[in-house]
């Protein structure tokens, strides 16, 4: 099928296909929210509203005739502002890039990210035998699922840039030994876990999502466990929201609701004083499109000495850091669009509050924030830190 | 119009390289094999030349594990026939697997015959010019854009210096794709899921696969660090004076 043979009707059902509430489409009361509060709506030939408004006229085939829908990134930002509960982000805009997809039209920043994921299981090409070689080191040693066979408490899904990403390592690294000083009986899959595929479904790849999806549910069989934590909100949101529509349903937590659980434990833990004003960003997948807001900022303030400042935008209002819906993969795509990076705005919000610490909870802000900050004049003092360094720093481990 | 696409499988280099303890082969027991990257512009070449002037697109590939992923990517991308050749193709060199698809390309009646240009493994040379003298054929390699008119295909060939050399070669004849017209297309994982429910790979058994011809490997190696770097070593101030002083030395101060 030719991408412009692909008619309104057979979009609908697609629709419905990807999300339970896709009917909600045609209730779009065309009041232009979405597509005010979208960080790239300016640069879109076809904003959600106007995208809604071309289905409505059936002209469909416009729709797959630009390349602007590659600046969504995904930020849920749309969908947690209309007053008629469409589901733009998983539904109408996660739909057109399937169907572009599908099609064969995909940058080719996309492309690799995506052969990437196929092949290897994780959207950088690295070699899946080395996913847990981060792990070197860490006492007492971290458990591989494959190699224990030993039933634990905890499946970490560490993910992608937590496992591979050299900055993103650090975080991982000090969230094994957080958990390791809370004597949680953890295991991770190691090489036997490939990417949650969330990222790529938010950039049209369905049908890699289903096999990444499938293999990881797979493995989830293989062992006993009692919950799963993640490291990336991302992969929290696939588990949580996603797998389950697959048939593959297990109790999951982003690790900061996990270790707000044991507050009463961790809190005597943090001994030394961090000194800094910290300010916190809201994760797209944590906060907007999952509402955990409340545990990630707790854990910051039962940090000693640490005090935490608001940006301007926060919780629901919070700002994508640029990385979701694909935007990972798509940052020279989207610089020559924009010749402006979500990053950077953030990364301003985080100075004019007056922080000298940014802290976040997911892989992909801190090299995102980082490299941001390093382009800016007068943010060269701003910090980048996950929560799990505050945490660990304040532990002394 | 036949166009027939030769795949190799290589070693995957995202995974380390070992040498086997004969110290001359690779250690191949746990690879993971790839399409060799210039087969797979020989494919998207291949599938681009149908687009355009129609035919059908044979794919062959030989039996290493991920063979039947690439051919059936391939047939999502718009391959019309898979074929899988049996064998024991982890140590097979070239020039084996030359002879072997010789009988093979003889009997689908190829008038067109793709190949990458070169793969990382080529320790006997290519294959598209073994090919193509054991099948008698012309044999055009370095080519960077293909175009088929009325039994003759016209050809761009690149030369190093950034020469290019427009030829026409009578058909059949073997080519080695140094890069399609365009990137290799992405093909969507639900497409190459449909084309495993609706493509039957063909299997055909390798003819003995006769090394002979071939250069003997003496060692193989990782490469060995030399001592050729003088590395300066102290305070900046004094790395500086060092190197003020070599600059002297050398004659370029």
């Amino acid at each position: 099928m030719n991408a412009t043979e692909v008619t309104e009707r057979s979009f609908y059902a697609k629709v419905l296909e990807a999300t339970p509430s896709g009917e909600r489409l045609k209730l779009c009361l065309e009041c232009g929210n979405c597509s005010g509060i979208c960080p790239f709506g300016y640069l879109m030939a076809y904003p959600p509203s106007r995208m809604i408004a071309m289905l409505r006229a059936d002209r469909f085939d416009k729709l797959l005739e630009t390349d602007t829908i590659w600046m969504c990134v995904s930020c849920y930002a749309c969908t947690a502002v209309c007053p008629s509960k469409v589901p733009l982000t998983f539904g109408l805009m996660t739909s057109i890039k399937e169907e572009l997809i599908v099609a064969g039209n995909v940058p080719a920043e996309l492309h690799t990210a995506l052969q990437n994921s196929q092949r290897y299981g994780n959207p950088q090409g690295e070699s899946p035998r080395k996913r847990a070689d981060w792990a070197a080191g860490i006492q007492p040693e971290v458990k591989v699922l494959g190699k224990t066979k030993q039933p634990v408490d905890v499946l970490w899904f560490v993910g992608d840039y937590a496992s591979y990403h050299p900055r993103v390592q650090s975080a991982t690294k000090a969230l094994a030994k957080i958990l390791n000083a809370l004597g949680v009986d953890f295991g991770i899959l190691g090489p036997e876990e490939n990417s949650d595929g969330d990222s790529q479904r938010l950039a049209g790849e369905r049908g890699l999502f289903e096999m990444l999806a499938e293999k990881n549910g797979k493995m989830f069989g293989r062992y006993q466990f009692g919950r799963i934590i993640t490291t990336d909100p991302h992969a929290y949101n696939a588990i949580k929201n996603e797998y389950p529509r697959l048939g593959i349903s297990y109790p999951v937590q982003h690790y900061t609701e996990f270790l707000m659980e044991r507050i009463g434990q961790l809190k005597p833990l943090l001994k030394r004083e961090v000194k800094a004003k910290v300010t916190y960003h809201d994760p797209c997948y944590l906060g907007r499109a999952n509402e955990v807001f409340d545990q990630p900022r707790a854990l910051l303030e039962a940090i000693p000495g640490l005090e935490l400042v608001e940006m301007a935008h926060h919780h629901t209002n919070s700002l994508c850091c640029g990385g979701g819906g694909g935007g990972m993969w798509l940052d020279g795509f989207q610089w020559e669009k924009a010749h402006v990076r979500l990053s950077e705005w953030r990364v301003r919000e985080a100075m004019s509050a007056g922080a000298n610490v940014l802290a976040v909870a997911c892989p992909y802000e801190t090299p995102r924030f980082e490299d941001a900050a390093k382009t800016m004049p007068g943010a060269e003092q701003l910090k980048v830190r996950d929560i799990a360094e505050l945490l660990a720093e304040a532990m002394g481990v | 119009m036949n166009i027939v696409v030769l795949t190799k499988l290589v070693p995957d280099l995202v995974e380390e390289l070992a040498i086997d303890a004969s110290g001359a082969a690779l250690d191949l027991a746990f690879a993971r094999w790839i399409i060799n990257e210039f087969d797979d512009h020989a494919l998207e070449q291949g599938i681009l030349l149908k687009e355009r002037g129609g035919g059908t697109v044979i794919v062959v590939a030989p039996d290493l594990d991920g063979a039947d992923d690439v051919l059936f990517t391939a047939a999502a991308k718009g391959a019309d026939r898979l074929i899988k050749i049996k064998g024991d193709f982890i140590a097979a060199n070239n020039h084996a697997l030359a002879r072997t698809l010789t009988a093979i390309i003889k009997e689908l009646q190829a008038d067109l015959v793709l190949t990458g240009v070169q793969a990382h493994n080529d320790l006997d040379g290519s294959v598209g010019p073994m090919l193509a003298e054991c099948l008698q054929l012309p044999y055009v390699g370095y080519v960077s854009g293909v175009s088929i008119n009325d039994g003759k295909s016209a050809i761009r060939k690149e030369y190093p210096g950034g020469l290019l050399a427009e030829m026409e070669v009578t058909l059949p004849a073997v080519l080695g794709i140094q890069a399609a017209e365009q990137p290799p297309r992405y093909v969507a994982v639900s497409k190459v899921r449909q084309a495993m429910k609706d493509f039957h790979i063909e299997e055909q058994d390798a003819s003995d696969l006769d090394p002979g011809g071939a250069p003997e490997v003496g060692r193989m190696f990782q490469p060995e660090a030399a001592s050729h770097a003088e590395m300066l070593t102290g305070e900046p101030a004094e790395v500086a004076e060092k190197l003020v002083n070599l600059f002297k030395e050398l004659g370029v101060l």
